[in-house]
């Protein structure tokens, strides 16, 4: 038989497997399987009734907008973030790097009513923007900053290995060649660290589209204006639409899907890239 | 003539240097430490006493022991899931392998709402086992065992994942060594794999539980949201939120943000601790 071709030295394989295939079926995928074959007991008209409304619309267009506006903020700040972590000495800088992960161990909740809290019209935050006439707190700018604060750790946990196992020989020969650093930058260092930078930012950008907790309380949940689509299904089930939120739920979940596709290719991509520089 | 120290062609001129460190400063000032002062001056705005009035009453108390329940249960689960997983993964070879480490990372991309509701297309009235529950009088959604449920699906990769790289990087020799030298099966896991994967492990175990102290969405969809009975601490702070109580609501928050900033400490620690242990063991 192909599998014992040599037999196996070390012992507990089927126990292992056995329970790893078990756990996963009855937490994970029996679960996600039962809310696909919800999806077959709609009929079309419900389906599309749900995922083409106007409030549906409305939702995925901020969902992804804010989403990407997020991650790209996230993405350009992150650099920066894990640049100056990585490259420089300066005085508080352990504990900065410490606190890049609050977001990750912030429960949601904490988060949506501080974040809420700073950007009313009498907060902190908020109240020196209100001269500039910018609201934050119940709008769609709103949903963008929840959505930047948990995506925050993403770019830069990615980008900081890379950055920390970059050869500087390299620089050095561009310094040689007579670059100078901002060329060094945008020529040599960029283009190497790329890949990391984009999985960084397909990562904040999924994290942010599936978010709930931090949004619900920054947003006001104004069908058509300020909700988000988890808000929406939420909505729907507390109102007993199942198939409503089926719907929308599944179109979330082939959205996530395709994501979780998309970053193990560019995770792939990333290993890949390294191994030949 | 006073020596010039010669400008080094791997760093930025000192003013940049300075620019940006303070632009990297500001965001992560505004974005992490405004709010995380913020949290504990609002839950402190109505004094001392109000703060304890509110942590010590019978409501938060009870949503103090739902949210330890629900992490005292899915913890030591997905801890076990992810030994086990980790195990078969990287010690043996088969097919579909990258497809299950695949898989098993699913809960990390579905959004918390989704984690919640597709329990309650199982478990919910309308739901495949719904009809068989309520015949038996079984209450699983709306009902602590929901909260649990949810629980552990969205805490569900995070030890197997720490564990799974880690073990696959130490390969196979020294436990293959053991069988060789006569240890039996247990033995190995106790005396060979554990000691070697025990910081990774409580990684992955630091993380796991904050995430299941934290969760709100996914527990949101599955709770009944009866303040003393099915609230979470999240679901309390949102119940209080909610009520106008910002005050109170902060207070809860607080400790869950104080237990965030332990999580963190742990987790520094480890990183550490892993760091100093990898470098020794270069070093021997």
């Amino acid at each position: 038989m192909l599998l014992s071709r040599h037999r196996r030295v070390l012992p507990g394989f089927r126990l292992t497997i056995g329970f790893t295939l078990f756990y996963l079926g009855l937490i994970v995928l029996i679960p996600l399987a039962a809310t696909f074959a919800k999806t077959g007991e709609l009929t079309w008209h419900q389906f599309l009734r749900a995922v083409a409304s106007p409030a549906a619309f409305a939702a995925y267009r901020l969902s992804f907008g804010a989403s990407f506006l997020a991650a790209l903020v996230n993405a350009i700040f992150g650099l920066l973030v894990a640049w100056v972590l990585v490259r420089y000495k300066f005085w508080g800088k352990r504990l900065m790097d410490a606190l890049v992960d609050l977001p990750f161990a912030l429960p949601t909740a904490v988060a949506g009513i501080t974040l809420a809290t700073l950007y009313a019209q009498n907060g902190w935050i908020g109240r020196w923007l209100v001269p500039f006439g910018i609201e934050v707190s119940y709008t769609q700018v709103g949903v963008f900053v929840a959505l930047t604060f948990i995506g925050l750790p993403f770019v830069v946990r990615t980008l900081q290995p890379v950055l920390e196992d970059f050869d500087q020989e390299i620089e050095e020969a561009a310094a040689t060649l007579g670059a100078n650093r901002f060329k060094t930058f945008c020529r040599v260092i960029l283009p190497m660290i790329f890949p990391a930078l984009l999985t960084g930012f397909a990562l904040a950008f999924a994290r942010a589209l599936g978010e709930y907790g931090s949004v619900v309380f920054i947003s006001s949940n104004i069908p058509l204006k300020t909700q988000i689509v988890p808000v929406l299904i939420m909505n729907k089930l507390e109102q007993f639409d199942y198939a409503g939120a089926t719907a929308l739920a599944i179109v979330m979940l082939v959205v996530s899907f395709t994501l979780l596709l998309a970053i193990n290719w560019l995770q792939w991509w990333n290993t890949r890239h390294y191994e030949q520089t | 003539m006073p020596y010039k120290r010669p400008k080094r062609p791997t760093t930025e001129p000192a003013l940049v240097r300075w620019i940006l460190i303070t632009g990297a400063l500001l965001f992560l000032g505004l974005f992490l430490v405004v709010p995380l002062v913020a949290v504990f001056v609002q839950a402190f705005s109505k004094g001392v006493g109000y703060y304890l009035h509110t942590l010590n009453n019978p409501a938060t108390l009870s949503a103090i022991k739902l949210t330890a329940i629900a992490a005292g249960i899915s913890v030591p689960l997905n801890c076990i899931f992810g030994v086990a997983a980790a195990w078969a993964i990287a010690k043996f070879d088969f097919f579909g392998k990258n497809v299950l480490i695949t898989l098993i990372d699913l809960p990390f991309c579905v959004s918390p709402v989704i984690s919640g509701f597709v329990y309650v297309l199982v478990f919910g009235a309308q739901g495949w086992l719904g009809p068989w529950l309520i015949a038996h009088n079984i209450k699983i959604i709306f009902e602590v065992p929901g909260i649990v449920l949810a629980t552990m699906f969205v805490t569900f990769p995070f030890v197997a994942r720490e564990l799974i790289p880690l073990m696959q990087a130490q390969g196979r020799a020294e436990e293959e060594a053991a069988r060789t030298l006569g240890a039996r099966g247990w033995q190995t896991f106790w005396r060979v794999t554990l000691p070697n994967i025990k910081w990774g492990l409580l990684y992955g175990v630091i993380l796991c539980n904050a995430r299941a102290m934290g969760e709100f969405g996914a527990v949101s969809v599955v709770s009944g949201h009866i303040v003393g009975q099915t609230d979470t601490m999240t679901l309390y702070v949102q119940a209080l939120y909610e009520n106008y109580d910002s005050t109170g609501a902060f207070a809860v928050a607080s400790v869950l943000a104080f237990l965030a900033l332990m999580t963190l400490g742990l987790k520094e620690w480890v990183e550490r601790k892993g760091a100093t242990l990898a470098e020794a063991e270069r070093k021997s």
